[in-house]
């Protein structure tokens, strides 16, 4: 008690000094939370995928297509329970910067093998009768204010043209992870378009949605259904979908590496602001500290000292930071609600904000408590006065 | 005659700093005893080496050479920690600038070096209290440094140096920093500790009026230890 009342007492000591050094902590706390929570929001489309479905592609590469007439042969394939088709469409509603995941997939497969986007039964009826419907998620609906019956333009970019659709169903995630901000349309829609308009493109899908009947026979499935298509004109490549995410965000992955660099650079920061305050502080009490050798106090207690009032500093901006990650995150995640399913602070984060305060707190007493031990008691007495 | 006990015992003290390759010369073959009760003034022009001597009689500068024992205790034997452990039970200190911390109250500062020890809260508050009713400071505990005079606060310093009842009390220059009357207050504070207590103090000082409260005056002249007064020599 009397330790802890001398240390806060100490740290407080110069208040504008202190206040402003965990200004620095929570805002370096702040930021690494939140740049934690982006690179975990990246990744959460790829931890909410299912184990019970593969991605067909082309082996080549994602941008080239495989022939449509793949799916009979895939259906066959012992341990298939069920094969959708789609196209990643990249359509742009109204302005570039109103960016949305939107895909083309066949409509009744679709609805059965993504389980996860729950629409109400006539709303999912009115989507599979309708060549022109599509349905958006509750997050998207919300941002762009769409109703049901609404028409919906998309100007395509990889399929030029002003794309016409009706809203037909807004579907809510099961899963808090799943994303809510997808919007598909009809496969059959864009191929029937393409097939006057570009007709050599017709038939073809961007990849197959595999479903199977048990999650541990998933790799012996997707071997098999490479097999079939082994020195055909489009190989394919089959993997679990959460495989087939990670492939695809591996695309951004300079832009992850940097974003990780960034926050630990952060730290870094902290680290050497917080070193600062502590060695001005110990140099301010070098003459103090010879005062507690001169009454017997021994170097552990007085490093006891500097590195308890480091921590007590880094600890206070820490849990302020943390106090503020939560809501800038939700904040945050409502204006970049349709890039990210979820933008939630996860407990791992906390964790580590925690961790990385230790080590600030830690590290910034190093200096000073080996000036303080190192100091000899008459020279440390002669500094005063 | 009553024979009394060392209870401070140098022998051939020398030390000296170096400077690049000089080696200066502070103490010179110091031999001295001091008993048990003393009330020793050091004095001698600045740069004599009284501070010096004073440090390693309270271990807290290392001797070249010689022995210095306390209480029959070699200090020059023991290591930084024994040491540590060592001025905790045996030595009071009173500094010229007081030396207290400004972010502890007089009650805390007093209670400082108690903490090193196995008492009890209430223990330290009652061992705390008496120290501070010997230097006439009970009234003021709750006052931090700052809200203390000058005399007052050598005052806090003095009953932080005896809290733990030490076998010897050092001052160096205990009086240097304050005005005639505050000096004199501290002076006849540190006269009745010797007298009433029988405490051993050993005061490092310039001044010849505070030498005067002292019962022996010893001279140090550039590192050598003399009975008389240099210039009083014949």
């Amino acid at each position: 008690m009397y330790i802890l009342k001398l240390l806060l007492r100490n740290a407080f000591r110069h208040k504008l000094r202190t206040a402003l050094t965990i200004l620095s902590i929570t805002i370096a706390i702040l930021s690494f939370g939140l740049l934690r929570t982006f690179i975990t929001a990246w990744y959460a489309g790829a931890e909410a995928s299912s184990a019970n479905r593969l991605v067909a592609r082309n082996a080549v590469s994602l941008i080239f297509p495989l022939p449509l007439s793949y799916k009979d042969k895939i259906r066959q394939v012992d341990g298939v329970k069920n094969v959708s088709w789609g196209q990643f469409f990249g359509g742009i509603y109204k302005d570039e910067k109103n960016f949305f995941a939107n895909y083309a997939y066949d409509a009744k497969s679709a609805i059965e093998v993504y389980p996860e986007f729950i629409l109400p039964p006539d709303q999912k009826e009115a989507f599979i009768r309708d060549r022109k419907a599509c349905f958006a998620g509750r997050k998207l609906a919300e941002k762009y204010h769409w109703h049901i019956g609404d028409m919906i333009t998309l100007k395509g970019t990889a399929f030029p043209g002003n794309w016409e659709f009706v809203l037909r169903g807004i579907y809510h995630g099961r899963d808090e992870s799943t994303d809510e901000a997808i919007f598909i349309f009809h496969w059959d829609y864009l191929n029937e378009t393409l097939k006057k308009t570009f007709p050599r493109r017709a038939n073809q899908v961007g990849h197959y949605v595999v479903e199977v009947t048990d999650p541990n026979r998933a790799a012996e499935v997707a071997q098999a259904i490479d097999k079939i298509f082994k020195n055909s004109l489009a190989e394919t490549l089959t993997e679990t979908e959460k495989a087939f995410f990670l492939s695809f965000l591996s695309m951004a992955g300079a832009i992850i590496m940097a974003i990780q660099l960034v926050s630990f650079v952060v730290i870094i920061i902290i680290i050497a602001v917080t070193a600062n305050t502590m060695a001005m502080t110990a140099r301010e009490r070098i003459g103090e500290y010879a005062i507690f050798k001169t009454l017997g106090y021994r170097g552990w207690r007085i490093a006891g000292m500097i590195i308890g009032e480091s921590l007590l500093i880094t600890m206070i901006g820490c849990l302020i930071g943390i106090g503020l990650t939560p809501p800038t995150a939700k904040a945050f995640g409502k204006a970049v609600g349709s890039y990210f399913p979820t933008f939630r602070v996860e407990i791992e984060t906390i964790y580590m904000d925690i961790g990385a305060s230790i080590l600030v707190g830690l590290c910034a007493a190093i200096i000073p408590t080996w000036r303080a031990a190192k100091i000899r008691i008459a020279d440390g007495l002669r500094r005063i006065g | 005659m009553e024979s009394k006990t060392p209870i401070v015992e140098i022998e051939h003290v020398n030390k000296s700093y170096h400077r690049g390759t000089h080696i200066i010369p502070v103490l010179v073959d110091i031999t001295l005893d001091i008993t048990e009760g003393e009330f020793l003034a050091l004095m001698g022009p600045s740069g004599s080496g009284k501070t010096t001597l004073l440090n390693m009689i309270a271990a807290l500068d290392q001797v070249d050479n010689g022995i210095i024992r306390v209480g029959g205790i070699d200090i020059t034997g023991l290591t930084e920690s024994e040491l540590a452990a060592w001025r905790s039970v045996n030595v009071g200190f009173i500094f010229q600038f007081y030396n207290l911390i400004p972010v502890l109250t007089a009650f805390e500062n007093v209670e400082l070096p108690l903490l090193l020890t196995g008492l009890s809260r209430r223990e330290r508050r009652e061992h705390v209290e008496l120290a501070l009713q010997v230097v006439t400071l009970a009234s003021r505990m709750d006052h931090y440094p700052a809200q203390l005079s000058g005399g007052e606060q050598q005052r806090v310093a003095i009953a932080r140096a005896i809290v733990t009842d030490p076998t010897i009390l050092v001052a160096d220059e205990p009086t240097g920093d304050l005005d005639r009357v505050a000096a004199e207050e501290i002076l006849e504070l540190m006269d009745r500790l010797n007298r009433e207590s029988h405490k051993t103090i050993i005061m490092v000082t310039h001044d010849p009026r505070a030498a005067k409260k002292a019962r022996t005056i010893r001279y140090l002249d550039k590192g050598i230890l003399n009975n008389v007064h240099p210039q009083a020599a014949p």
